[in-house]
């Protein structure tokens, strides 16, 4: 009998377990080399240079270059890590959060200021089309 | 004897330091939420601790992937602010206090917790930002802050019943500090939030307002709330509320009934950024 995970049934939402955590090693610890300054220069001047140094998959590295963090995240990335990436673009949290939502920056500001996403219909995959939306 | 004297809760989120430390407090965006801590800015000043227990989680910040603890205590003398990829803020270095740290740690550690023992720690705006919404800009901290960091970033967290119970435990040692001293606890994150995925901006106000009722009279039900309840009906991010729960569990009346602390201040605002903030002030009874 294997691990109780009931958080796999929480749409839109990819919780950074043990296993995303293993499978993100690598990617998390690239954007930990961006809290310092010399770092951050280096990925700006040649990402894909400063990315090949480092362990990861290609499909990471892709991710990384598309700034696509729904991919990042499905690919074992974490929040936490990944905004430092966003910290080197000059990005907020708040901007980063509302690229992953389909929304625009606009929009999703306004959501926020309105009182957030509501959890009613958000609470359950059975809840979400198919197309991965509510 | 030292003395616990009181427990604050707040959350702790980045862009409130960013207002804070650019000067835009003032802005119709930001102006309710400052507002909402003026009650508690005033109290403390007349409250003002020797030391206050901060308990936060580190943000990918001191604590990578290459180690996890999933509670650790600062023991050095002193703590520099951060630079978590933006700049360090521009607020003071955290003076520590390593005596009381030392013996809380041993205390704890007999007391069965397996606490990780920090003697170089950067703090990063986990524990800044309560400390700038509590005391506003100063020259330099008022008091010591002892850093209790809880690993809430890799799933799973400590269990909240854990979390409850190294709260006592962290109130045993405090009781048994012979130093004539008045400390506070602290426990910060939250409230409702996500930061991922397409459910990104979930806030529940209702999960919140609950959670602060139950916090203040029910702590010892609460703290049996599993994972999945945070998780599902607060958001992914929202499982920093745990740590509130370390700071509730030092208040007298969990261990005597009679003797239950004062709600001081009560404050909930939505939104910071992507965030529920909320804000308690409990008073130990004299």
């Amino acid at each position: 009998m294997g691990l109780d995970k009931p958080y796999l049934d929480v749409p839109g939402t990819i919780v950074f377990d043990a296993d995303q955590s293993r499978l993100g090693y690598h990617l998390n610890q690239f954007c930990m080399s961006l809290m310092d300054a010399a770092n951050r220069d280096r990925f700006r001047s040649d990402e894909a240079a400063y990315l090949a140094e480092w362990d990861m998959t290609d499909e990471q590295r892709r991710a990384v270059l598309d700034r696509d963090m729904n991919r990042m995240i499905e690919l074992g990335g974490n929040i936490y890590f990944l905004a430092k990436i966003g910290a080197t673009d000059g990005r907020s949290f708040q901007q980063m959060a509302g690229s992953m939502t389909g929304m625009s920056e606009d929009e999703y500001r306004a959501m926020m200021v309105e009182g957030g996403r509501p959890i009613d219909g958000n609470r359950h995959l059975a809840e979400w089309d198919d197309d991965g939306t509510s | 004897m030292a003395r616990l004297t009181a427990s604050v809760y707040t959350s702790h989120v980045p862009a409130i330091g960013v207002a804070v430390d650019t000067g835009r407090t003032d802005e119709p965006y930001w102006r309710p939420l400052f507002d909402g801590y003026e009650t508690s800015k005033a109290w403390i000043r007349e409250h003002t601790p020797d030391v206050i227990v901060l308990v936060y989680n580190d943000h990918a910040t001191s604590f990578s992937l290459d180690l996890i603890p999933t509670f650790a205590i600062g023991t050095a003398a002193h703590y520099p602010v951060a630079d978590e990829g933006w700049g360090p803020r521009p607020v003071p270095d955290v003076a520590g206090h390593p005596e009381l740290s030392a013996h809380i740690a041993q205390s704890v550690i007999m007391d069965d917790f397996d606490l990780t023992i920090v003697n170089r720690l950067a703090v990063d705006h986990g524990l800044t930002v309560p400390l700038t919404l509590m005391f506003g800009q100063p020259d330099q901290w008022p008091c010591a802050v002892i850093p209790v960091a809880v690993n809430v970033v890799q799933y799973p967290a400590p269990s909240g019943r854990r979390c409850f119970r190294l709260g006592q435990a962290i109130r045993r040692a405090i009781d048994s500090y012979d130093d004539p001293i008045d400390i506070q606890i602290w426990g910060t994150g939250g409230m409702s939030h996500q930061l991922q995925g397409p459910r990104a901006g979930l806030i529940n106000s209702e999960f919140d307002h609950a959670f602060i009722d139950r916090l203040v009279a029910d702590p010892a039900r609460l703290a049996d709330m599993p994972h999945i309840d945070y998780v599902r009906e607060a958001g992914s991010e929202a499982i920093e509320l745990v740590m509130w729960l370390i700071a509730r569990g030092a208040m007298s009346d969990v261990v005597h009934a009679d003797r239950a602390p004062t709600v001081r201040h009560r404050f909930y605002h939505v939104p910071a950024s992507n965030t529920a903030v909320g804000h308690l002030v409990l008073e130990e009874p004299t």
